[in-house]
């Protein structure tokens, strides 16, 4: 940089100055288009003939009271499935999808196994999952076993491990074979070799199509209810079930979104980093 | 004693024989500059050599031990070498500083400290001192390709293996990388340097080799091979050269 002062030519400040104007009215404008949208949606929602019913039944505030403690006890129940589930089928996506890089062959045995839980997990609708699991395991009658609660997990991590492990097996595949030259040529084990050079650049590139899966997880979870456990919807729908009155669903479905936009934040600002990163800027 | 000694290779890809029962000979502090034209073979052998492809027949000998021998642990010899890509191939995720430090700390075991202060004194020797923490995206061609070099050299190799590493570069920045393998040589590094800049082979290289076919046609001095050549291939190839105006 210069020592000597910069000062701007009169043609950089006249841009200067006209690029502040058009900020200032792009600002206005959005404004007033966003109030007139919502000004008109209300006004055609609450003038609807049926507003008052519907109103009554989706939105009556004492209920929502009422219902709110099982509802946040039951959501709370799906943080925790979704914290654990997470982390779980994370790490089970990302040593099957190491497994099915292994060559040679001696690991044909792990590597045909990896294939053949990929295909069928990612091919079998969780429902059924869940029901086998939760419901025809325990049947069983095994010495030892798990209660519903881990068995319901299980279904969820071993069904999201299935997308997951694809998820980053296309970030491994996807990272070019002269960076594996270079790393070799340097004496790097093929074990360092991923470890140092391929596997950080892989989950950087397919960090926001994990998340994404996870944003997804989170509103698989509650399906474990299905097996018994209490959890944010099932409350919704007993508290629904006892006062023929719809607003613990919405109550539920705002804790939901509430909960899903931290998730949804961090997943957009690391896809953008991504891009940014990737265009080089 | 040679530093490297290749007896008879052959690879073939796919039916399509690419070396075809080559020698060559690599004396300790010489360097050897391959030419010939595009799909000779120059990236296939050094390739070769550095155990990064596998061989149909022959041997190779790196210090007099037969390396091509499938009971030999490649790490163990890859680490003896050093080899830069045309294609600079730093790892993009790792800060020049990582990069340099990547096999010394985790091929040779170096603690930490030590391994950066090697990796500093050989970044700051080829005026890379200050760019020590910026991630290669932010370096030029140029830059790129020495910190490569300087990545290869921090294994304190016995042999590098130099494949066009400046093909890729614009004509203003291939001079810094010259004068870098100029330095090497005096340093009495044992090179094999793959190359399409003939002043520089001629310049820099103890011996030159003339690749066609899968073999060695023509080897010697530069001043024999590119001036006055014996083997009618290589004068169709370097009369071809002149006229690109690349010699
Ligand atoms: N992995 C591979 N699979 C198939 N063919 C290959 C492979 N690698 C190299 N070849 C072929 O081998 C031949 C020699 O390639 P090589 O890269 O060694 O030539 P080169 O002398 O280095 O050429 P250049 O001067 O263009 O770099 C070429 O015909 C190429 O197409
Ligand atoms: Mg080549």
């Amino acid at each position: 940089m210069s020592l000597l002062a910069y000062t701007p030519s009169a043609a950089q400040r006249r841009r200067a100055a006209y690029r502040r104007r058009q900020t200032v009215r792009s600002v206005l404008v959005a404004a007033a288009s966003t109030a007139t949208l919502g000004t008109l949606l209300v006004l055609a929602v609450t003038g609807a003939p049926g507003w008052d019913r519907v109103r009554e039944s989706f939105l009556d505030p004492a209920i929502a009271r009422d219902a709110l403690p099982a509802v946040l006890s039951g959501l709370w129940l799906n943080i925790r499935l979704l914290v654990l589930c997470a982390a779980g089928a994370l790490l089970l996506g990302l040593l099957v999808a190491l497994l099915r890089t292994l060559r040679g062959p001696v690991f044909f045995p792990v590597r045909a196994l990896a294939a053949g839980y990929t295909y069928t997990f990612r091919g079998l609708p969780l429902i059924i999952v869940l029901y086998v699991l939760t419901l025809g395991v325990p049947g069983l009658r095994l010495q030892g076993m798990p209660p519903v609660l881990v068995l319901g997990g299980l279904a969820l991590v071993l069904t999201y491990g299935g997308y997951l492990a694809e998820v980053f097996r296309a970030g491994i595949e996807s990272i070019h074979p002269s960076q594996l030259a270079a790393a070799r040529s340097l004496g790097l084990t093929y074990r360092q070799t991923m470890r140092h050079v391929v596997l950080p650049q892989a989950v950087r590139r397919v960090a926001p199509p994990l998340l994404n899966d996870v944003v997804a997880l989170q509103k698989d979870v509650g399906l474990v209810s299905l097996a018994g456990p209490i959890d944010a919807v099932r409350a919704a729908q007993i508290a629904t079930a006892q006062t023929f009155n719809y607003t613990p669903y919405i109550l539920a479905g705002v804790l939901f979104v509430l909960l899903a936009i931290p998730l949804i934040a961090v997943t957009d600002w690391v896809t953008l980093r991504a891009a940014r990163r990737q265009s080089g800027g | 004693m040679a530093v490297l000694t290749c007896r008879g290779l052959r690879k073939e890809f796919g039916g399509h024989v690419v070396l075809d029962g080559l020698d060559l000979t690599v004396a300790e502090h010489q360097v050897v500059a391959l030419i010939g034209a595009s799909g000779s073979g120059k990236s296939t052998l050094l390739r070769c050599v550095n155990l990064l492809e596998e061989l149909d027949d022959g041997t190779i000998e790196l210090d007099g031990e037969e390396i091509s021998d499938p009971r030999v642990d490649p790490d163990r010899v890859r680490r003896r070498i050093g080899m830069v890509f045309q294609s600079y191939n730093l790892f993009p995720h790792l800060t020049v500083l990582q990069n340099v430090t990547l096999a010394p700390r985790r091929v040779h075991r170096r603690a930490r400290a030590d391994a950066e202060a090697q990796a500093r004194d050989l970044l700051d020797r080829v005026g890379l001192g200050a760019k020590a923490d910026a991630y290669p995206d932010r370096l030029s061609g140029g830059q790129q390709q020495r910190v490569a070099i300087v990545r290869a050299l921090a294994n304190q190799p016995r042999l590098m293996l130099l494949d066009e590493v400046t093909s890729a570069l614009d004509p203003e920045l291939v001079g810094e990388v010259l004068a870098m393998i100029r330095d090497l040589k005096a340093d009495g590094m044992t090179m094999v340097l793959a190359t399409h800049e003939m002043g520089f082979a001629r310049e820099v290289a103890d011996q030159v080799c003339f690749l066609d076919s899968g073999r060695v046609v023509e080897a010697g001095p530069p001043g024999q091979v590119l001036g006055e050549p014996t083997q009618p291939r290589t004068r169709q190839f370097l009369r071809r050269i002149i006229e690109a105006g690349r010699l």
